[in-house]
Order: structure tokens, then C-alpha cells, then sequence
């Protein structure tokens, strides 16, 4: 009897499994998802952090984007960069457009020193509830409120306020260039430039429009839109807007010709090799 | 005694300078207008550098609905029309006045004589409150002849006026309601004329007895106009807090007060509007506490707009350890970040807050004691808000109702982990607004 359950049992499972085999099987050839074998492929390729830097929620969502459209123009992922877009260019079978890598620069040198706080804000909470209670506690409308919103959306661990300066600092080993904190923060003070030869930049650490004597009054070290610069670079990379100057960086020839033009030292010149004379002040002073 | 029923805190009251009466403060040697003095669009100058103005002459104009005219406050000659720094810091267009003499516009009544008799019918009415560029004076500016244009199909029922002055420190509304009730009265007879309702309420706090008394005396006169007193309880004069409590109407969520047939207005305002009615007096001045526990002097002060307000502390005098100056009252008031600045429309006050006061404690946990909760008197949940703020998640915070937050910092105020609850709900209902906004485009 007991033998005779367990046969029963086996033979009634295997004749449901198999009729469920069966439908299964046709199911799945009428309702099959005809779904591109490339985007599992370009979805290997990118990064997966889901970063959402190209401006897609993720990456996944990035692969059906180059997918449909069947070409990268106008789509980069910032984080792979050159060599993912070389990768997705060869699975789509097209030729990849160069991009060269970029890097997110802090366009504001208000430190508490150049800009001496004025008033005291006690909640370091957020940049854009601060940005719209006040000017700044340097008093400087254009100015780094120090709250860190920037570097709370980052991602990657590449911002970090220095508490000495109380401004933003880039680690440029960690920027992907991924653009959140260029959107995140509400005075517009982050920009995306080229890396450039060996992470050699030059470009204008301040973002305040106003007229010299206004910008200068909060900051020491404020453009105060006098144009020496634009007219002495040769590359014609400079342009003045708004008492502002503007280092297009596609046109840079990182000769520094501004940067000891500029009377406020508002231009910034990062990873260049440190003068001579001050390396030898250098020395003597820590003989001493 | 009247109130309304949900959530509600009660603060120190702290109202020091209730017996001070109110002073002219002295005419300054120069004056800064804002353009922007109100809610809404900037008014567009009209003069420029070399003009020559009365007191009472117009400077600039509204181009806008939500705008409002703007008067010079003194006679002189207009130095120049730049922006200039204002209470935060940022650079506002403004218009400067050397002051000459004292010579006002001749169309305007400058005797102190009670005028009753309203002369001018409903349409006249509220194109002069237009004309005077009368706002209200209850701190948020907003332009008041926008609130009597209603809609044909509306039908204004009530007319109900804020007395309850329900923010610690300030005293000028109760000032205003013990020297000039009768002109107020006035003021809101014109009111309830321009609106056609048969009926105004008023409400007082129950902490201002005297004022109470007085205006329910003056009122007798008046069949058409009610005096209640309120219970002592912030924010009672928040406008859908007010109306609640005096008629048991509720606005609904996102509406506005015409849609329970409700018209909202501050005492002094009436008064304002009395002076803009009977006398064509343009709104020139502002009513000012100076006020603060350690205050040197306790004042109540009426001053011309645009009077710098650090003439005004070196006059009252900056007591010892004052951690900041808060202009506007310490519930909803902002400190002020640049005391270069001067005088605007509706600057009720300038508190002195001791510095042990003024820092915030140490932010820790939230401890899910639900105290904000009880506080909110929109019946929302100010620490589920905060998080979902903090995350950024505004689909959600619409749904939990962030738009409905009046910012009365109740659920702060209470808060025994000092979270700062309603920062972040500004920002999350500042992004929240900018979501629809751009949805319903």
C-alpha cells in the first residue's frame, strides 16, 4: 500500500510539472520581450554606481537611451568616461566622439580669511535654506555659505569642507565629474572644466557680479571685473560679463599670464610646479 | 472664549513695552526705500537723482496686480535710485532721499481731527488703498486692495480683523487699539463698505484686557461690528487659525480665506486704511517695538519708512550681550543679518535676544515624543516632513501636505532634541512649490 502512495504521488507530480512545462514553454514563445541583446551588453560596460550623472536615473536606463537612439552624441557618462564610451562605441559599432575628462573646480576662494565673516549663522544645515535666509555670513551674495550641500550630494567621497577655510576642497583622485554638486549648490560656484595637461587649471575663484568696489567691500580676493586679464591673454580665453571674468578653458593655453595680471589674485592656478624662489624661502626658513 | 482647536503652543509672552506709548521717532537726515517693501512684483521707481519730493508724493508705482505704490515718507531732494543692501544682505533697488524740511503733498489731511463720515463708495474705496499703497501690517506686506477684488460669484460674509497680536514681545497693535480705536473703527467700516459684507469681527487676545474693553466700548456704537475676546494661545492671529476660531469656518487646504466668505485684516492695517480713506494719507510710517529683556529702553516707536535702522539702535542703545537684533517678532521674525539697513513696511519690531537665548542647543535624535505633533496647528507632522525634506522625497512631502505648513514654528519651538524642524520644511516646501509648479506648466 505504502509503495503504491509514493508511485501515485511521483506519477501525479510529474504529469503536473510536465503540463506546466508545456505551458510555460508556449507562453513564453507568444509573449516573448524582444528586448536588444545590446543594452545587457552596454549596462555590463558602464559603471553601475547609478549615479545618475549622465542625467539618466541609472545606468541601466543610460543603456536603453544609447540603444534607442543608436548613437553617444550628446550622451556621456562622466564617470566611465573616455574608455567605457570607446567600449559602448564598439558594441554599437561606431566610432567613439573624444571627450576630454573633466573635473568639478570651486569657483570661490571666500575663505574666512579673504572674506571675514560678518555675522554668525549657528545652523551649518543646508546651503539652500541659508542662501535664502541671507546674504552670507561674509555678507557677500555671490559667495561659498560653507553648509557642505555639496558635499553631502557627492557621491563619490570627492568634496569635503575644510574647517580651517570653511570652503569646499575637490580631492581630484576621487571627482568623476559626475555634475551633481554643479546643480546641488544654490549659488552656481561649482563648474565642470577640463582637467587639462596634468591637472594643470587656471580659472577665476569668484562668481560675484557686482561692481568692484561692491565685490571688494565682503572680499579680498573678488573679481572686481577690471579686465587686465581678458586684455592680456593672448588666446583670447578671457571674457568679461557682469564684472566678471571667464576662463573658457577649451581655449586656454595655461601660460598664467593673468594670473599675475590680476590685482585681487582672483584667478586661481592649481598643480603647477611652485616657483624656484619660494621653494629656496622654503628651505631657509625651516633651517632656521 | 474663542479659539481653535488643533495643536497651538504658548510661549513666554513677554510683552514689555505694553505700557509704552507710542512716540514719533524724529525725522532722520536721510531716507532708503526699498522698492520692494510688500509680497509680490517690485513697484518701478518714478524719480530719479535731482527730483524734488513732498512727503506723501508717489516714487514708485505698481505695474503689477500683487504690487503697491510707494510714497516718499519725507520732503527732499532724491540723492539717487541704486541697490543697496537690505536686512539679509542681498542688494535690493532702492531710492535715497536727503531730507529737507518737512513739507507735505496738500491733498492730504495732516489735522489730527476724527473724520466718521465715509464719503466715498465701494469702488472709490478701493482704488484709494490701492492709490496709498496700504499693505498688511501684520508682517507678511501683502498688498490689501488685491483682497477686496473679489470674484462676482464670492460673497464676503465676514470681515474679520487681527487684534490678537498673539507673537511675545510686540506691543504696537495694542498700542494702536488703546490710542487710535476709534479711527480703526472707522477703517474697518470702510472695509466692510468696499466689501459688502454685513458683518466684522474682531479678535483680541485675552492678555490685552484694557484693549479688549476699549474697543468692545467704541464698537457699541457700531451694530455691524462684533469684538470677541481669544484665548491667549500662538498663532491665534494666523489668518485660517483666526477664522476658525471666530466664525468655525475652515479654509480649506490651498485656499484662500474669500472661499468661506472671509476677509482677513491686521488692526493696524485698519487703521492704516482709515488714515488712506478719511485723510488720503499715503502709508509713510511703521510701527516699531523696541523691545528685549535686557533692553536699555522699551519702546514703541512710529517711524518714517526708510529711517536706517542702526540710527535707530544707536538711539534705544544696544544692550550688553545681545546675541542678535530679530526684526518681525521671535516666532516668525528673522534675525538681522546687516544692521545697515533701514525701515520697510509692516517692521514691527526690533527685539533684542540676550545671547544665551539666541543660540541654538545641540541637535540630537528625535526622541518620537510627538510633541510637534500636538503643536501643529495645521495638524500636519512636522518631524515626518523633516525627514522626507531631508531626503529630498517632495512627492511625498505633497502628499503629507507640506504646502499647508503656515511656518508659525510651533513644532520647533517645542522640540526637546532641537531639531531644526521647520528650517527644513521651508526648504522641502520652497522645492515642493517649485515641483508643482513646474508640473502644472
Amino acid at each position: 500500500m505504502t509503495g503504491n502512495v509514493i508511485i501515485d504521488a511521483a506519477i501525479l507530480l510529474g504529469i503536473v510539472g510536465l503540463t506546466a512545462a508545456i505551458i510555460l514553454y508556449f507562453v513564453s514563445k507568444v509573449f516573448k520581450v524582444i528586448e536588444d541583446p545590446r543594452i545587457d551588453e552596454i549596462a555590463a560596460v558602464l559603471p553601475g554606481a547609478n549615479c545618475g550623472g549622465c542625467g539618466y536615473p541609472g545606468c541601466r536606463t543610460l543603456a536603453e537611451a544609447i540603444v534607442k537612439a543608436g548613437s553617444i552624441e550628446g550622451i556621456f557618462c562622466p564617470v566611465g568616461g573616455e574608455k567605457t564610451a570607446q567600449k559602448i562605441a564598439d558594441i554599437l559599432g561606431i566610432s567613439a566622439a573624444s571627450a576630454e575628462p573633466k573635473i568639478a573646480v570651486i569657483r570661490c576662494n571666500g575663505s574666512c580669511e579673504n572674506a571675514p565673516a560678518k555675522s554668525f549663522y549657528d545652523s551649518t544645515l543646508s546651503c539652500a535654506f541659508a542662501h535664502s535666509l541671507f546674504a552670507g555670513e561674509s555678507a557677500c551674495a555671490y559667495g561659498c555659505l560653507g553648509c557642505g550641500d555639496c558635499a553631502a550630494a557627492c557621491k563619490f567621497n570627492a568634496i569635503y569642507i575644510d574647517k580651517l577655510t570653511k570652503l569646499p576642497v575637490i580631492v581630484e583622485e576621487a571627482c568623476v565629474a559626475c555634475g551633481i554638486c554643479v546643480t546641488t549648490c544654490p549659488r552656481n560656484i561649482i563648474e565642470l572644466r577640463n582637467r587639462g595637461k596634468n591637472g594643470k587649471r587656471v580659472y577665476v575663484t569668484c562668481r560675484n557680479q557686482e561692481k568692484g568696489a561692491w565685490a571688494k567691500k565682503n572680499c579680498n580676493v573678488a573679481c572686481i571685473g577690471c579686465g587686465k586679464c581678458a586684455k592680456a591673454c593672448q588666446f583670447e580665453a578671457i571674457t568679461l560679463t557682469n564684472n566678471l571674468a571667464y576662463i573658457d578653458y577649451t581655449k586656454c593655453k595655461l601660460c598664467k599670464k593673468c594670473v599675475s595680471e590680476c590685482p585681487t589674485q582672483a584667478i586661481t592656478a592649481v598643480n603647477f610646479p611652485a616657483p624656484k624662489k619660494e621653494k629656496i624661502e622654503v628651505s631657509t626658513t625651516s633651517e632656521e | 472664549m474663542k479659539t481653535f482647536k488643533i495643536g497651538g503652543i504658548h510661549p513666554e509672552e513677554n510683552k514689555l513695552a505694553k505700557e509704552e506709548a507710542i512716540e514719533v521717532f524724529p525725522i532722520p537726515k536721510q531716507v532708503t526705500l526699498f522698492v520692494t517693501q510688500h509680497l509680490g512684483a517690485p513697484s518701478t521707481p518714478i524719480v530719479q537723482a535731482g527730483d524734488k519730493v513732498k512727503v506723501g508724493q508717489l516714487v514708485a508705482t505698481a505695474q503689477t496686480l500683487v504690487c503697491a505704490n510707494l510714497h516718499s515718507p519725507v520732503s527732499g531732494t532724491v540723492v539717487k535710485v541704486e541697490p543697496v543692501p537690505d536686512m539679509t544682505g542681498y542688494r535690493k533697488l532702492a531710492i535715497t532721499i536727503d531730507v529737507e524740511d518737512d513739507i507735505w503733498e496738500e491733498t492730504i489731511d495732516t489735522t489730527s481731527e476724527i473724520r466718521k463720515e465715509i464719503t466715498l463708495t465701494k469702488p472709490e474705496i478701493i482704488e484709494r488703498i490701492k492709490a496709498c499703497g496700504v499693505v498688511g501690517l501684520g508682517g507678511a506686506c501683502f498688498p490689501t486692495h488685491v483682497k477686496y477684488m473679489v470674484p462676482p460669484e464670492k460673497k464676503v460674509d465676514y470681515i474679520i480683523v487681527n487684534g490678537a497680536e498673539c507673537e511675545p514681545y510686540i506691543t504696537t497693535d495694542h498700542r494702536i487699539m488703546l490710542e487710535n480705536g476709534e479711527e480703526c473703527l472707522i477703517g474697518v467700516q470702510a472695509l466692510l463698505i468696499a466689501s459688502g459684507a454685513p458683518e466684522a469681527r474682531i479678535g483680541i487676545e485675552a492678555n490685552k484686557p484694557d484693549a479688549f474693553e476699549h474697543l468692545q466700548r467704541l464698537a457699541s456704537q457700531y451694530p455691524n461690528i462684533k469684538v470677541f475676546k481669544l484665548k491667549t494661545k500662538y498663532p491665534q492671529g494666523a489668518e485660517k487659525q483666526l477664522i476658525k476660531s471666530l466664525t468655525g469656518r475652515e479654509v480649506p487646504n490651498g485656499k484662500l480665506p474669500i472661499e468661506v466668505g472671509c476677509i482677513v485684516n491686521n488692526i493696524t492695517t485698519t487703521y492704516a486704511i482709515y488714515e488712506a480713506v478719511q485723510k488720503n494719507k499715503p502709508l509713510i510710517e511703521t510701527y516699531t517695538t523696541i523691545s528685549g529683556k535686557r533692553a536699555k529702553t522699551l519702546k514703541n516707536y512710529k517711524i518714517r519708512l526708510g529711517t536706517s535702522i542702526s540710527e535707530v539702535l544707536s538711539t534705544v542703545g544696544i544692550p550688553e550681550n545681545t546675541g542678535k537684533i530679530v526684526s518681525g517678532g521671535p516666532m516668525m521674525g528673522k534675525a538681522i543679518a546687516n544692521i545697515n539697513s533701514y525701515f520697510v513696511k509692516g517692521m514691527s519690531s526690533l527685539l533684542f535676544i540676550d545671547e544665551s537665548e539666541s543660540k541654538r542647543g545641540v541637535v540630537e535624535e528625535c526622541i518620537r515624543c510627538g510633541k510637534c505633533v500636538t503643536a501643529c496647528p495645521m495638524g500636519l507632522e512636522p518631524y515626518l516632513l523633516y525627514a522626507l525634506a531631508t531626503r529630498a522625497d517632495y512627492e511625498e512631502c505633497e502628499k503629507h501636505g507640506i504646502m499647508n505648513c503656515i511656518e508659525c514654528g510651533s513644532c520647533q519651538y517645542g522640540c526637546p532634541a532641537f531639531r531644526p524642524l521647520l528650517d527644513m520644511i521651508r526648504v522641502g516646501k520652497n522645492k515642493t512649490g517649485y515641483m508643482i509648479r513646474t508640473r502644472n506648466k
